[in-house]
């Protein structure tokens, strides 16, 4: 489902290299979990794969269902089944969130020759999936994200997920600031989407969240490349032995 | 004004000839025939330029190219009110036209009657020699509603006073009298079918504990001049909120002057200026906090695209009796084109030693990161910016509460951006 060929990124003008080289291969139905330590790179690979402009590709390819995304931009690569979770949800101020959803729900359908939902169909699948991740409906009548705790914030992006029913999800750091009460709603959600034909990129700094989104893969980035590719059991060993062992390794 | 050796421009000329010809129809006792005649003194002075402070950044005498002739015969209908149910009191090419029915508490007279009879000349009184509207509107001023609302009245329903044209010009005066303990929303409305030349003064009283939203609603069409000035004095525990609406004309000075009379009151500014194609708007407020324990809040928001140029300038006087005033300002503007500019300049002059007072003012692009976010939601780059401008704006009618009022001025914006988005 997501193919990345020899990345290489920098951010957009300047010489400033972040991602080396990258080579990184996702399968329909698969979870796979980004570990690595600050600064090898993983929020810039998820926003790259985004569609940010603050990041320009050198070289190298991103496949996404075998076709190149790379001249896309953000709404078209979400249009086309690509979401990511932010690790920090930005406030939009102004924005009310139920009127966000119902534009961001209908211009994918639009995009897909898609009628826009009725109103009622609308507000029912808000309210169920609200009601799945314990979130309480008046939030959601608040302005974008405004006066949001961060574990509000991230329920809320997972929200929208469910809402978007993307193809391939990629979670940046979604664990970041949450209790483990929230995480495990969070997880739950998470835990919900996955198919056979969906793909979920974890992206995470620690194992803890890996305890409940469980991976089918875990690779490990550094200095903007994969250095090592592994099952679930890569991610206790990381846990246990630190990062100095795997990149010493792969030095 | 100006005391310019040099000649008149074709303006000044096309204005002061307009008054030589029109000077005998004009409504009038010798009194207010006294008035205008002072006031056509201080326009063969010359028009403002930017030598004068108030007038920096609108050069009026450079900006205004070109008067229309009278056409009191134009073609203007009444719109459909801005907010449902409301009363209409309409002015149709600068005539009143029709009346009121029955509005509990709501007397109305014609400016055109009151300045027959003379009752209306001792308002006829620029403020010094920089009033440029105030003289030009003393020197033509026509018509318009008389609006008396008696003590105790709460208005159910808004009152609207509709101004509408068809080219030519337009010279009303709107004084009015709200008593005490009074609740009332106003809309002050002004629109036209083509372009014309407009002035405007409104004079409002608000008595002891009434709480007023007055509403203007300028929607000009594109090559009018429209020159207006709004005053208000507000009583004790009074509250005025005004809320201002740009999105017509091309060339705007909305001027606001308001004094807080009495102790206990407070006065809110709200405005929003939507500047397109090649136009300037000038919003120019002067608050005095005259008397102790009053607060004010202003918050203006603008966007500006294609090759408009935007002015606020907020000037808050507090006196030196004025303690325990609380006053804060916010210009913010959207510059959403290379060739738009905002110019804003906020004055605080406080005498008084124990206030709390502030201003601040930004020039911003669309956020980036919000345009990202909601881009990466699947929503389209076009669709998104405009969110994000709708939003910009929505937050002051927001502030609002009142329903009917934000779906009103929303619908307003609405309309805009389906002509400008």
């Amino acid at each position: 489902m997501l193919e990345i060929i020899n990345l290489h990124a920098k951010i957009a003008g300047t010489d400033t290299e972040i991602i080396r080289g990258l080579n990184l291969t996702v399968n329909a139905g698969e979870v796979a979990a980004i570990m690595g330590p600050n600064g090898s790179g993983k929020s810039t690979l998820s926003y790259i794969i985004a569609g940010r402009d603050d990041y320009e590709v050198t070289e190298g390819d991103i496949l996404y269902n075998g076709e190149s995304i790379l001249e896309m931009d953000p709404a078209e690569r979400a249009t086309a089944g690509i979401f990511l979770a932010f690790q920090y949800p930005m406030e939009i101020p102004g924005v009310a969130t139920m009127e966000f959803l119902k534009v961001a729900m209908n211009e994918q359908r639009k995009a897909r020759g898609e009628e826009p939902l009725k109103v009622p169909e609308f507000l029912k699948r808000v309210k169920e999936a609200a009601a799945s991740l314990s979130m309480d409906m008046n939030m959601l009548k608040r302005p974008l994200n405004v006066g949001f705790s961060g574990g509000e914030k991230k329920r809320a992006e997972i929200l929208q997920m469910k809402l978007l029913q993307p193809k391939l999800c990629v979670l940046d750091e979604t664990d970041s600031g949450l209790d483990i009460d929230a995480l495990k709603i969070v997880a739950d959600g998470v835990n919900a989407l996955r198919s056979p034909d969906r793909a979920v990129l974890v992206i995470t700094h620690y194992q803890r969240l890996l305890d409940y989104i469980v991976p089918d893969k875990v690779h490990v980035l550094y200095r903007g490349q994969v250095i090592k590719s592994g099952d679930k059991s890569l991610a206790l060993d990381l846990e246990k032995n630190g990062y100095a062992g795997v990149i010493g390794e792969a030095a | 004004m100006n005391m310019h050796a040099q000649m008149h421009t074709a303006a000044e000329k096309a204005l002061l000839d307009a008054y030589d010809q029109r000077m005998a129809d004009l409504p009038g006792d010798s009194a207010v025939a006294v008035k205008r005649d002072n006031a056509i003194e201080m326009l063969k002075a010359g028009l403002p330029t930017k030598r004068i402070e108030a007038w920096h950044y609108t050069d009026l005498r450079r900006l205004l190219t070109s008067v229309p002739d009278f056409e009191p015969a134009g073609n203007a209908k009444a719109l459909d009110p801005l907010i449902e149910g409301s009363a209409v009191l309409a002015i149709l090419n600068g005539q009143t036209t029709g009346h009121l029915n029955n509005v509990e508490g709501v007397t109305v007279e014609r400016v055109f009657e009151k300045l027959q009879n003379g009752s209306l000349a001792p308002a006829l009184e620029p403020d010094g020699n920089d009033d440029a509207i105030g003289a030009l509107n003393t020197a033509f001023v026509s018509d318009g509603w008389h609006v008396t609302v008696a003590d105790g009245t709460e208005l159910t329903t808004p009152l609207e006073l509709q101004d509408t044209q068809d080219g030519g010009q337009v010279h009303l005066g709107l004084p009015v009298h709200i008593g005490n303990s009074v609740k009332a929303t106003i809309v002050e409305r002004h629109a036209g079918k083509r372009p014309g030349l407009t002035s405007c003064v409104t004079n409002l009283v608000v008595g002891d504990d009434s709480e007023v939203l007055w509403l203007i609603v300028q929607e000009q069409p594109e090559a009018a001049t429209h020159l207006a000035q709004f005053n208000a004095w507000i009583g004790k525990n009074a509250r005025l909120t005004v809320f201002v609406m740009n999105s017509g004309g091309k060339l705007v000075r909305q001027e606001i002057r308001v004094i807080t009379k009495g102790e206990g009151s407070d006065f809110q500014l709200r405005g929003i200026n939507l500047l397109a194609g090649e136009t300037h708007t000038d919003v120019t407020m002067v608050l005095d906090h005259a008397v102790p324990n009053t607060t004010s809040r202003e918050l203006i928001r603008n966007i500006v695209t294609g090759r408009a140029h935007g002015v606020f300038q907020g000037r808050i006087n507090v006196h030196q009796i004025a303690q325990k005033t609380d006053a804060k300002m916010a210009c913010n503007t959207l510059l959403l084109s290379d060739d738009g500019e905002f110019s804003t300049k906020p004055e605080l002059e406080i005498f008084a030693d124990d206030v709390a007072c502030g201003h601040g003012a930004t020039v911003t692009e669309i956020d980036k990161n919000h345009l990202f976010y909601l881009m990466a939601r699947g929503i389209d780059e076009k669709t998104a910016r405009g969110l994000l401008v709708k939003a910009f704006l929505a937050e002051v009618i927001e502030e609002l509460e009142v329903e009917s009022v934000v779906e009103a001025l929303e619908s307003r914006l609405d309309a805009w951006f389906a002509t400008h988005g």
